[in-house]
């Protein structure tokens, strides 16, 4: 089956270079450090609420659940990392001029652009397993240093988690539509960073502000992402009512997405001559 | 022995927005020999490969393998092995580079350590491309082409950038490729490169074919000139007067203007002449090629213009 071992290729490609762990290894230091520092941060203003009222406004809503918060660090701040290596994995190609090799030993560019699609589904799952599997280790240890609840023991954490590792396998998949679309790889990154770093955060406060602006803003793709993983530090930070979409229906988004994209992707740079 | 199976173009035409890079080319590359693909840098050698191995639309017309087009090839790798560009990924190892492609080809891993022993590069076989020179790179693309034992062979420029020995392989090595059956298509700008390398050349330029055919007959009106020697030069002279051959004195002695050295023999062994030197001009081969490709060069935008016969005895 050409389908499987196109597939079985893009997976060597990935794992012969040295990229997929320096993201991994990006992603398990910012993961535990935003967690771990935050769940110390968040024990320590529950065991002082006094001391933390002085210091500011940190205050927290009453019956919030830190645990969920905490691990949730994994996909809300973390999904910038399988997306680089999905779009990495388009925008090499390009980059180091091997879309010749490439399509020679495999002339049917649409199983090539369909083999990366799903590894990178699957690579962004391992990287979803990594991230939170750094964000409960360190968040957890920080709980309980604090003497409170890691919730451990709650199915709902555990399927918290099962669905931030879905939403991190759908943006390695976002990763390869963009590749596709923008196939020049310093502006491939260009893009992802200011996006999720930038653009996005700004776009989902400033949606938050009005109801009409609001209804959209629940489908950006961070948005869908924290629908779908069902808990999110920008749910206490935005202002105003959080609209949220169904988780389902957050995933259904980041999906639609990733396939839109590659799909539009593969209809156009991929077609093109290798010159 | 290898089934090579021909290589064939017809009527191919490429054309990137107003500049044709391939006009109405036709030939066909016959297996069991090394063929030369020959024409300055821009003639459109590397366009019509790409072309011809699915990665470039063409305009018009058609390039396949025996008829069949590379993408509708069953099991390309196994079929046609071809070296474009020696681009890498710098990070990976030859040894990786190759497991990537067997893989997606589906062919036995094994073929690896095989084809790296092949173009002798096995000892660097672990070490990343990055900080391969030229010519090591070369080699590693030469050995993606033989991953799959393929009949045809499409190279462009294998001998760029490599050093005096790589380039004595090389030529023993295509040799030896066809000599197994194969089709071996070799382009180059240089003739004198692979001129002792080719049994064919198919010359072009400015994206139409100016000569296609045996480098014998290239060689023949290439070099329309004769040299004679004598150690007695006064009754050489007059042999060649008798026979009625033009010739001028050189260094080295007569420059006789016959094609023919047997006939410049015969002429000498009329007169009773001892001769000391009989040979063909040999330089006339890159002055042959150089006034095809530039012959086209010259005002001929006619586009109807079928593809050119210059007369090498105009040289």
């Amino acid at each position: 089956m050409s389908v499987l071992r196109a597939l079985g290729s893009e997976f060597e490609k990935v794992f012969t270079t040295r990229m997929w762990w320096l993201l991994a290894l990006l992603l398990v230091g910012y993961v535990a450090f935003l967690a771990g520092g935050f769940g110390a941060f968040l024990g320590w203003a529950v065991e002082n609420p006094d001391a933390a009222a002085n210091a500011g406004n940190t205050q927290l809503p009453p019956g919030m659940q830190l645990a969920p918060l905490i691990y949730s660090f994994a996909s809300s701040i973390g999904y910038v990392f399988p997306v680089l290596l999905g779009a990495l994995a388009v925008t090499g190609e390009f980059r180091h001029r091997t879309l010749t090799p490439t399509f020679l030993a495999e002339p049917h560019r649409s199983v090539v652009l369909g083999a990366k699609f799903v590894s990178e589904l699957l690579l962004g799952a391992g990287f979803g397993m990594i991230a939170f599997l750094t964000s409960v280790g360190t968040g957890a240890a920080a709980l309980a240093a604090f003497g409170l609840d890691t919730e451990l023991g709650e199915p709902d954490t555990w399927a918290l988690i099962g669905r931030g590792v879905l939403a991190m396998a759908l943006w390695a998949t976002i990763g390869v539509g963009l590749g596709s679309l923008v196939p020049n790889q310093v502006a491939a990154i260009v893009i992802v960073l200011a996006f999720t770093q930038f653009i996005e955060p700004i776009l989902r406060l400033a949606a938050s502000l009005n109801d009409v602006t609001a209804t959209i803003g629940q489908f950006l793709p961070g948005a869908a992402s924290d629908a779908l993983v069902g808990a999110s530090f920008y749910s206490i930070a935005s202002v105003g009512a959080a609209e949220s979409l169904d988780w389902w229906q957050g995933g259904l988004v980041l999906l639609a997405i990733g396939v839109v994209a590659t799909l539009i992707g593969g209809a156009t740079t991929w077609r093109r001559d290798v010159t | 022995m290898k089934s090579g199976i021909p290589i064939e173009i017809s009527g191919l035409s490429k054309q990137f927005g107003h500049v044709t890079a391939v006009d109405d080319l036709s030939f066909t590359v016959e297996p069991g020999r090394v063929t030369g693909f020959l024409g300055p840098n821009g003639a459109g050698k590397t366009t019509t490969l790409r072309v011809l191995l699915g990665l470039v639309r063409a305009t018009a017309g058609t390039a396949t393998f025996g008829g069949t087009p590379y993408r509708d090839l069953p099991k390309p790798l196994e079929t046609v092995g071809a070296a474009l560009d020696a681009n890498f990924h710098p990070g990976r190892t030859a040894r990786n580079h190759l497991k990537v492609y067997a893989t997606a080809a589906g062919l036995p891993s094994a073929r690896v350590p095989a084809v790296l022993e092949q173009v002798g590069i096995a000892e660097f076989a672990d070490r990343r491309v990055g900080g391969y020179s030229l010519g090591m790179r070369q080699r590693l693309s030469l050995a993606y082409t033989l991953l799959g034992d393929p009949g045809v062979l499409v190279l462009d420029e294998p001998i760029n950038g490599l050093d005096p020995e790589g380039i004595k392989w090389i030529r023993g090595f295509l040799q030896r490729l066809a000599h197994e059956g194969r089709t071996v298509l070799v382009s180059s700008h240089l003739l004198s490169e692979v001129q002792q390398s080719v049994d064919d050349v198919v010359i072009i330029s400015r994206g139409r074919l100016v000569r296609s055919g045996t480098l014998s007959s290239l060689e023949l009106d290439a070099a329309p000139r004769t040299i004679a020697d004598s150690p007695d030069r006064l009754r050489l002279a007059a042999a060649l007067d008798q026979a009625g051959l033009e010739y001028t004195e050189g260094r080295n002695g007569f420059i006789v203007a016959e094609p023919d050295p047997g006939r410049v023999g015969h002429a000498a062994f009329v007169g009773g002449v001892e001769l000391n030197a009989l040979h063909r001009l040999r330089s006339g081969l890159e002055e042959s090629f150089l006034s095809l490709v530039n012959g086209e060069a010259s005002p001929l935008v006619d586009d109807d213009s079928r593809p050119v016969e210059v007369d090498g005895g105009e040289v």
